[in-house]
């Protein structure tokens, strides 16, 4: 919570999200009650439609609400699920609970980090993998637990590394060739 | 169709313990037969899904649809060995089922009527397959109370929990009780509150409710932030409705019409059977205007949290219903007295409120038989890390560790020594071999340097650093402390420094002198419970494990043995 997040100064005109996105964000502020303490919705929704939440995208609903920009990035910097940067393909979440970390979780992360040549919260260059340390899952009784996605793969060993990361590699192929 | 009365209610429930028939009633010459596959989130990561698919299948191809119901319930608690599968009456429990085993089951057991015998529960020290869930030894010294429907009900079919006593609580109520009874019943049964606090449920209660407003709330904390406990999300995956029949116990109570749940928005499965069960009560008329043909209404709504453990602090946890950011509040005023937008609020744990239907069907005084003098009940565990049995267990309290551990827990896999048992998440401390024999309570705990906190409990085994522990654990609360106050902020970020520094071999004895002033200066000026507790896992991992700080200290050639450096500091350890 502690640690400072960037955000994009300036976002680059082919990086803007597309304007449907706003209408849809548009229509769901307006389908509300009353907006009156509803900005953690209105983001959770935001980041469901546009993947992250860029400073577009944090101004546009700091207009709608008719609050100051400074606190919507005051609520989203604060909470870690928020996040201003776009996701790669697939996200690596590393459960770091003490479960976990019991159990070998943070040598699990740092092979990651090694095999992915980047650090947790960070998106390779080919976009296709982010990794996230995250809290607790939950699955305590499969520690280690890495998710991909929505996949969870329990008791995961140092050496099973390089296996689930190839298994997403070769499916990229897949999803391009179609 | 509307519920307006008791009697209706018995109509429902009549009609619909047809369906739950089988698993209460140990009939073997009933035909019919369940089959309950864990649908929680553990057994759903080990594929328990195409187990139920498989089963379904090959069961409409047998044309055996009619006379076998597969039921997806909650979680059984015993996660190490998921998937899991229960049939029903023949109450024969299989541990680790694959998918692939979906035809031997139906084939073996429910055609022919012999057991798996492979899919069976070896006992690891007997080696003995055990052929029920109650001879395991994981399940005989448990007491389930909060979580009497995980497993037996499934979540999603409302009449399911009616059919099993659901609803009777609020009815009596609503229908037969004024609110001070209310009250008074939950004061009388000793109940305390389960999230960590240990305050007792009734005072809080009473205090909302003595509150002159005419808008009041209550809100259940399900922001389940600990790493390595799983107790709120299994009840809520597994019976959502006790959930809401408390709350709305608890709403009549104190005066309030309006409801919040605050949960975890990694929680998916947890969200989405809580909002079905929420729609199915609805529908019923056990929310909304005119319950159970009085004038009381109430209905409830969600809030999603979004990843800060902060927001298990009440004042927090506000905050952030507000839609602020969630930093805690200087208590006093508490909540019950000004909370959510200013108005009394009355916020509970998810445990806590699974507690409440039955104390008001059971009464107070089988609520108080129960656990110690001053801990009533029981106390759900979620046993994780170095131990052979891993899973969620519900104990009455005043069991000691070691009965947890070696008895329900099955001791430490791989033949390894029991090193220390970490209770109380990032807030709580290190018990070690000497103080295994301590019953557990509030009390208890605080009195061996540790609390009972959500229930979190990890085991060690002599693999494990303490130093990493604790460094560990510093990371975790400098990253999740909310900025607010100094201490928390500034103060934790040091302490995690000074453990890396000793962690990684660069530290002399004036950093363990410092490590251990800072510690208590943290503790001491911090703003709210998360940053006042922080540096308990130092404070305890230092009290019993010094020698592992020492051995990574570099200038001092120290002689092995607790005690025998002196700190420079007054502030030392009281050993």
């Amino acid at each position: 919570m502690t640690k400072p997040q960037e955000i994009d100064v300036m976002e680059p005109a082919e990086r803007k999200p597309p304007k449907e996105k706003f209408d849809q964000l548009e229509a769901y502020i307006e389908s509300l009650e009353t907006t009156k303490g509803a900005l953690i919705e209105i983001l959770h929704k935001a980041q469901n439609i546009f993947g992250y939440l860029p400073r577009d995208v944090q101004l546009f609903v700091a207009r709608k609400l008719g609050i100051p920009g400074a606190e919507v990035y005051g609520v989203v910097s604060f909470y870690s699920y928020f996040t201003t940067k776009p996701g790669g393909l697939h996200t690596v979440s590393v459960c770091m609970g003490t479960a976990c970390f019991v159990r070998g979780a943070d040598k699990v992360i740092e092979k990651f980090k090694e095999k992915l040549g980047i650090e947790s919260n960070e998106t390779t260059k080919d976009g296709l993998f982010t990794l996230k340390d995250v809290r607790c899952i939950g699955a305590c009784g499969l520690a280690p637990v890495v998710m991909v996605d929505d996949k969870v793969f329990g008791r995961v060993k140092v050496e099973d590394v390089d296996d689930i990361i190839e298994m997403y590699r070769s499916n990229k192929e897949e999803q391009y060739a179609d | 169709m509307q519920i307006k009365s008791l009697a209706e209610l018995d109509k429902i429930k009549q009609e619909a313990s047809v369906k739950v028939m089988v698993r209460q009633h140990r009939n073997s010459e009933e035909t019919n037969k369940n089959i309950l596959v864990c649908g929680g989130t553990g057994c759903l990561a080990s594929d328990s899904d195409k187990v139920i698919k498989n089963l379904g299948a090959i069961l409409k191809a047998k044309g055996l649809s009619e006379q076998v119901q597969v039921i997806r319930t909650g979680c059984f608690g015993f996660c190490e060995q998921g998937p899991i599968i229960k049939i029903e009456p023949d109450n024969v429990f299989y541990v680790r089922v694959k998918p692939k085993d979906a035809k031997e089951i139906i084939e073996q057991h429910i055609i022919n009527g012999n057991r798996v015998e492979r899919l069976l529960y070896k006992d690891p020290q007997t080696q003995e397959k055990v052929h029920t869930q109650e001879e395991m030894a994981f399940y005989k010294k448990q007491l389930r109370v909060a979580l009497r429907n995980c497993g037996l009900i499934n979540p999603e079919d409302i009449s399911e929990y009616i059919a099993l006593g659901g609803y009777q609580a609020l009815g009596k109520a609503l229908t037969q009780m004024s609110a001070d009874e209310v009250v008074d019943t939950v004061k009388k049964s000793g109940l305390r509150g389960r999230g960590g606090g240990g305050f007792p449920t009734g005072l809080k209660w009473e205090i909302t409710r003595k509150q002159q407003d005419k808008e009041k709330f209550i809100i259940c904390n399900a922001d389940e932030g600990d790493p390595g406990a799983f107790m709120d999300r299994s009840i809520l995956e597994g019976d959502p409705h006790s959930v809401i029949e408390a709350m709305a116990i608890g709403a009549y109570a104190i005066g309030a019409d309006k409801g919040i749940v605050y949960i975890r928005a990694e929680y998916p499965l947890a969200i989405e059977r809580l909002t079905k069960a929420l729609e199915q009560a609805r529908e019923l008329g056990l929310l909304g205007k005119g319950i159970f043909g009085t004038d009381f209404n109430f209905d409830i709504t969600l809030k999603y949290g979004a990843g800060a453990f902060v927001c298990g602090e009440e004042t927090a946890l506000i905050n952030s219903c507000e839609g602020k950011r969630g930093e805690p509040n200087y208590k006093p005023p508490y909540p019950a007295e000004e909370g959510y937008w200013g108005h009394p609020t009355c916020v509970n744990n998810v445990e806590t409120f699974a507690n409440i239907p039955v104390i008001m069907t059971k009464g107070a005084e089988w609520f108080a038989s129960m656990g110690t003098e001053k801990s009533k009940g029981t106390k759900v565990f979620a046993l994780a890390g170095k131990i052979n049995n891993v899973g969620l267990v519900e104990v009455p309290m005043g069991i000691t560790l070691r009965e947890i551990i070696f008895d329900i827990g099955g001791g430490i896999p791989h033949g390894k020594k029991f090193k220390a048992v970490q209770t109380g998440g990032p807030s709580g401390g290190v018990i070690t071999e000497k103080n295994l024999d301590t019953p557990i309570d509030y009390d208890g705990l605080l009195k061996i340097g540790t609390m009972m906190g959500s229930g979190g409990m990890i085991v060690m085994d002599e693999d494990d650093n303490m130093v990493n522990i604790a460094k560990f654990y510093l990371e975790f609360t400098m990253d999740e402390a909310c900025g607010r106050c100094a201490p928390g902020r500034i103060g934790t970020k040091r302490l995690f420094e000074m453990l890396h520094k000793i962690a990684s071999g660069e530290a002399t004895m004036d950093d363990l002198d410092a490590l251990k002033q800072l510690a208590y200066m943290v503790k001491d000026s911090s703003l709210c419970g998360l940053c006042q507790t922080a540096p308990n896992p130092v404070v305890s991992t230092m009290k019993h494990f010094w020698n592992e700080y020492l051995d990574l200290v570099k200038d001092v050639d120290h002689p092995r043995g607790e005690g025998k450096y002196v700190p420079k500091n007054k502030i030392g350890m009281k050993s």
